[in-house]
């Protein structure tokens, strides 16, 4: 077992840099979890640490050693593969025990420790048949086997659930979840998928385009994004994002203006291009707040576009209208974000037996106090300068 | 990829180069040496009289003719039936399916030289003895097999609605044939041509037993026969000079097409 | 899909124009090579002198047991098979390095692959021709190059075996290269990385993970090599006509046509030759079934 350290991480291909300047460090037994759209870095980060790439510039340390150019067998980290990578030509249990083998260990030893792990993964039963013969889950179970039978100082993930169907991820999730508290290893796992990374890390590290953004636990960056892409990549359903300015001491929305919230240093935000975020949670039916609380936010009508019904939770994706420059502000937006187009939607959270229906008009209130306020240009929170 | 493996790669990938192309250029230095007796890799003397020699040949000129002449009615002849063959093969079901594949494949695992007696009587007897058809015919028989292979292969990688959607469209069965899947069929076909092409200009076996002059035989026989013209000692220069003449088209055909040939190589072969 | 749909009369169409297609092919498939086995066949259970025209007549497996108790004959054999595993093998651990460089090697392919399809092309009586003056005293360098000045390579078995070998090699060792890599292109390449991360040596991924998953690729190389090895004749006739005990079974049944006096022989020396081929073919097809059966549950 043993921490991973990262510092000033650069993997450049000729002029392009997959990973720029990254620096992390992932305490012994921390199970950190490297999340970031398509193409952002996060396995190419993975595979440096692994040793299956060359690092450009910087260190990567493992237990305070550093292992730039120690080849991967020698780093004594455990793998799981996105495509399982499980041996087509042995049993499961020639696969489980393929590095134990390789490690001389003697056979008794070999069949107690596949057996130990069989019996934490439910494999026993099928310890006599071959990859080809197996279901997806059963594989990336035996992927895991392989993984955990050594006394590896680390495990790494590369997106091992993303060939599930959704019940057998979320299933899987909660298996993982288990396994690394039962086993107290470090873990590094990386994944494109935001809820997987909420549930899963103690900490988590965003990634876009090769740039750490925030590396914190997971309610910290729901609640405290350092900048713009992380608020928006965090949370679903998703942030509702609009063009703001702050006039009159108000955050004068495309279609509202709310009192600002308290932790913002309104005088410095005057008349500079502003970014708001609303969660879902901000923005509540109008009828269902708290009168006490009403000034600190704003009422407004709109056309309800889509409901979208969850059993437990409600949406709303309400339309509001934009100005034409509010809609190239808005379009300037989606493409700072790699987004194709943002839609003037605003997602609302709606109780659950509401019974507003998709095409109807009714009346929202945005909630100020929780309002996000970032930086047109540099994509900052502004509230977490508080 | 490592930066520790790639330089011992580039360094064993120009071992390989080497190792192909180091006989070729031997040869080549062979023919151009003026006096073949003397040993050493580099000639001491250069010159170009050795290809003068061969080239002014009729000897020679006549066994180009009948090298080029054969492999290439050979070819014709071959990948036309191989196609015809191939497409039923991939596309039709039919009963002794299995049994044609079967049989190219049990062709191709003969012994030529098994066949030469009772050819050589057989061809005798009907008069195909000595000539261009007496060739072409067995070229014919043993290029079939890869041929048939390989176009199977890759007829069974074009879609069935591309050739119903022809049909669709108006087109008669022999108009959907010629129109869309032999364009696309063409690669596979170049493949096959250019593989048994090989074949027919490297024959040797039957080219020195059903052949006995100039007027038949192709040029690796007459090469084998160099040696009893002329000349008490082998002429090694003008031999060599011959192979490089006779070599030219193969690297021709190789630069142009090496990635065609290696897909028709892999995907015949490996489907056995 | 339509295929259910069809009619019986579309079928018989069917049928029929399968076999009009296949037809031509087949035909000259077999013109070529049934006739004249039969022929031969026929011939082989014949006493014929051609010297000797009255004493033709029927001896059945005469001819068979003649050959077969020949010392000639199984000295023939044993330098065939000789020549047969030094070659196969050899091309096989040359192929397969070959066959990974190429695979591995990502700038430079295509000159790799241009190369390498050369030997493949070249003419195999002019391989020959290149090997044998190569390493000819009078007009070759090798026995320079190795100090060996006025060695003869061609006046004793060993070397004259070494040298054919070499040719036979050079030659084809390509099409063998080329065959292993399509094998080691259908592995994943997370496989590999897989073991390194088990802690495999590069020696250890390759034989434990890449070679056990090139099974097939490696027995379909082995068998068409093994048949075109058996069968070897332009090299041998080309460098030593024979001589020095290098002959090989194809050759023995050159020279019968040659000499064209024991025709019952000569035919009876093709149709063994043959006979050994096919029984070459049948013990690897049955290795193959065996080796690539559908994997069953259990152990």
């Amino acid at each position: 077992m043993a921490a991973i350290r990262l510092r000033n991480v650069v993997k450049a291909f000729g002029g392009f840099r997959a990973v720029d300047d990254v620096t992390l460090d992932i305490a012994d037994g921390e199970f950190m979890i490297i999340v970031g759209p398509s193409g952002c870095g996060k396995s190419t980060l993975l595979r440096m640490i692994a040793g299956l790439e060359d690092v450009t510039s910087g260190d990567v340390l493992i237990g305070g050693e550093r292992v730039n150019d120690k080849p991967p067998r020698e780093r004594n980290l455990a793998m799981v593969f996105q495509s399982y990578a499980l041996y087509p030509h042995l049993t499961v249990y020639d696969n489980i025990a393929f590095p134990l083998r390789l490690a001389k260990l003697p056979e008794h030893e070999v069949r107690h420790k596949v057996r130990h792990a069989a019996e934490m993964l439910e494999l026993e039963e099928l310890l006599g048949r071959k990859p080809a013969e197996l279901s997806g889950g059963q594989r990336q179970r035996v992927a895991m086997g392989r993984a955990i039978v050594r006394d590896a100082q680390a495990f790494l993930f590369d997106e091992p659930l993303s060939n599930l169907d959704a019940r057998l991820r979320a299933q899987m999730r909660a298996e993982i979840a288990r396994l690394q508290r039962r086993l107290g290893t470090t873990t590094v796992y990386v994944t494109h998928d935001q809820t997987e990374a909420m549930t899963l890390g103690d900490r988590v590290a965003v990634l876009r385009r090769g740039v750490l953004q925030q590396c914190a636990p997971p309610r910290e960056l729901y609640e405290r994004p350092a900048n713009l892409f992380v608020a928006a990549f965090i949370g679903a359903p998703p942030m509702t994002l609009l063009p703001a300015r702050l006039e009159d001491e108000r955050v004068a929305l495309p279609f509202l203006a709310v009192p600002p919230p308290p932790d913002v240093d309104a005088a410095s935000l005057r008349s500079r291009p502003l970014v708001a975020g609303i969660r879902p949670e901000a923005c509540v039916a109008a009828d269902r707040v708290d009168p006490a609380r009403r000034a600190l936010g704003g009422a407004f009508e709109g056309v309800v576009d889509v409901i979208e019904w969850l059993g437990h939770e409600q949406y709303a994706h309400v339309a509001y209208e934009l100005a034409p420059d509010g809609a190239r502000a808005l379009q300037g937006l989606a493409a700072a974000l790699d987004y194709d187009e943002l839609k003037p939607r605003l997602i609302a959270s709606l109780d659950p037996g509401s019974r507003v229906r998709e095409g109807e008009r009714a009346q929202f209130w945005v909630d100020g106090s929780k309002l996000y306020l970032f930086d047109a240009e540099s994509g900052e929170n502004l509230r977490a300068r508080a | 990829m490592r930066a520790r493996g790639r330089i011992a790669l580039t360094v064993a990938g120009a071992a390989i180069v080497l190792y192909a192309l180091f006989p070729v250029v031997w040869i080549l230095m062979l023919s151009l040496k003026a006096d073949a007796q003397t040993p050493g890799f580099l000639p001491r003397e250069w010159t170009l009289e050795n290809y003068v020699t061969v080239l002014e040949s009729g000897l020679f000129l006549s066994a180009l003719r009948n090298s080029i002449g054969i492999s290439l009615i050979a070819t014709t002849a071959s990948v036309t039936l191989a196609t015809f063959a191939a497409y039923a093969v991939a596309r039709l079901e039919f009963k002794g399916r299995r049994g044609v594949l079967a049989t190219a494949l049990a062709i191709a695992m003969f012994p030529t030289i098994s066949l030469v007696p009772p050819l050589f009587d057989l061809w005798r007897a009907v008069g195909l003895y000595d000539t261009w058809l007496g060739l072409v015919i067995p070229y014919m028989s043993f290029t079939l097999p890869l041929s048939i292979w390989i176009l199977v292969a890759f007829f069974r990688e074009i879609p069935w609605e591309i050739e119903q959607a022809a049909r669709m469209d108006g087109a008669t069965a022999f108009q959907a044939f010629r129109l869309v899947i032999v364009p696309l069929a063409a690669p596979g076909v170049f493949t096959a041509a250019i593989l048994t092409f090989f074949f027919a200009w490297n024959d040797f076996v039957f080219g020195i037993s059903l052949t006995a002059s100039e007027a038949a035989r192709p040029v690796p026989a007459a090469l084998a026969f160099f040696t009893g013209e002329s000349f008490f000692e082998q002429p090694a220069a003008q031999i060599a000079a011959a192979s490089i003449v006779v070599t030219i088209p193969v690297i021709v055909l190789v630069l142009l097409f090496q990635r065609r040939i290696v897909a028709g190589l892999t995907a015949g072969a490996v489907k056995g | 899909m339509a295929r259910a749909a069809r009619s019986a009369a579309w079928r018989r169409g069917e049928q029929r124009l399968g076999w009009a297609l296949c037809a031509p092919a087949v035909a000259v498939m077999l013109a070529v090579t049934a006739y004249p086995m039969l022929h031969a066949l026929w011939l082989s259970l014949q006493r014929y002198r051609i010297t000797d025209p009255g004493s033709h007549r029927f001896v059945g497996l005469d001819n068979y047991a003649l050959i077969l108790t020949d010392p000639l004959w199984w000295r023939v054999v044993g330098v065939t098979l000789l020549i047969t595993v030094i070659t196969v093998a050899v091309e096989l651990v040359l192929g397969l390095g070959i066959a990974l460089v190429m695979h591995r090697l990502a700038r430079g392919r295509g000159v790799v692959r241009t190369a390498v399809l050369v030997p493949y092309g070249i003419v195999t009586v002019v391989s020959g021709f290149a090997w044998l003056y190569a390493f000819r005293g009078d007009s070759g360098f090798v026995a320079g190059w190795l100090g060996l000045e006025g060695y003869d390579f061609f006046a004793g078995f060993g070397s004259s075996l070494l040298v054919i070998c070499l040719s036979e090699i050079w030659k084809t060792t390509p099409f063998v290269a080329l065959l292993l890599l399509a094998g080691l292109a259908q592995i994943p390449p997370e496989l590999d990385e897989a073991a390194e991360m088990d802690g495999a040596t590069a020696w250890q991924r390759l034989w434990l993970v890449t070679l056990p998953n090139m099974r097939a690729a490696i027995m379909v190389a082995v068998l068409f090599r093994t048949l075109d090895a058996y069968r070897i004749f332009d090299n041998v006739f080309v460098m030593t006509a024979g001589a020095n005990g290098t002959e090989t079974v194809s050759f023995l049944a050159y020279r019968q046509i040659v000499s064209r006096t024991a025709m019952g022989l000569g035919a009876a020396v093709s149709v063994l030759l043959f006979l050994t081929v096919v029984l070459i073919a049948w013990v690897f097809i049955r290795l193959f079934r065996t080796d690539l059966a559908p994997v069953g549950a259990g152990r």
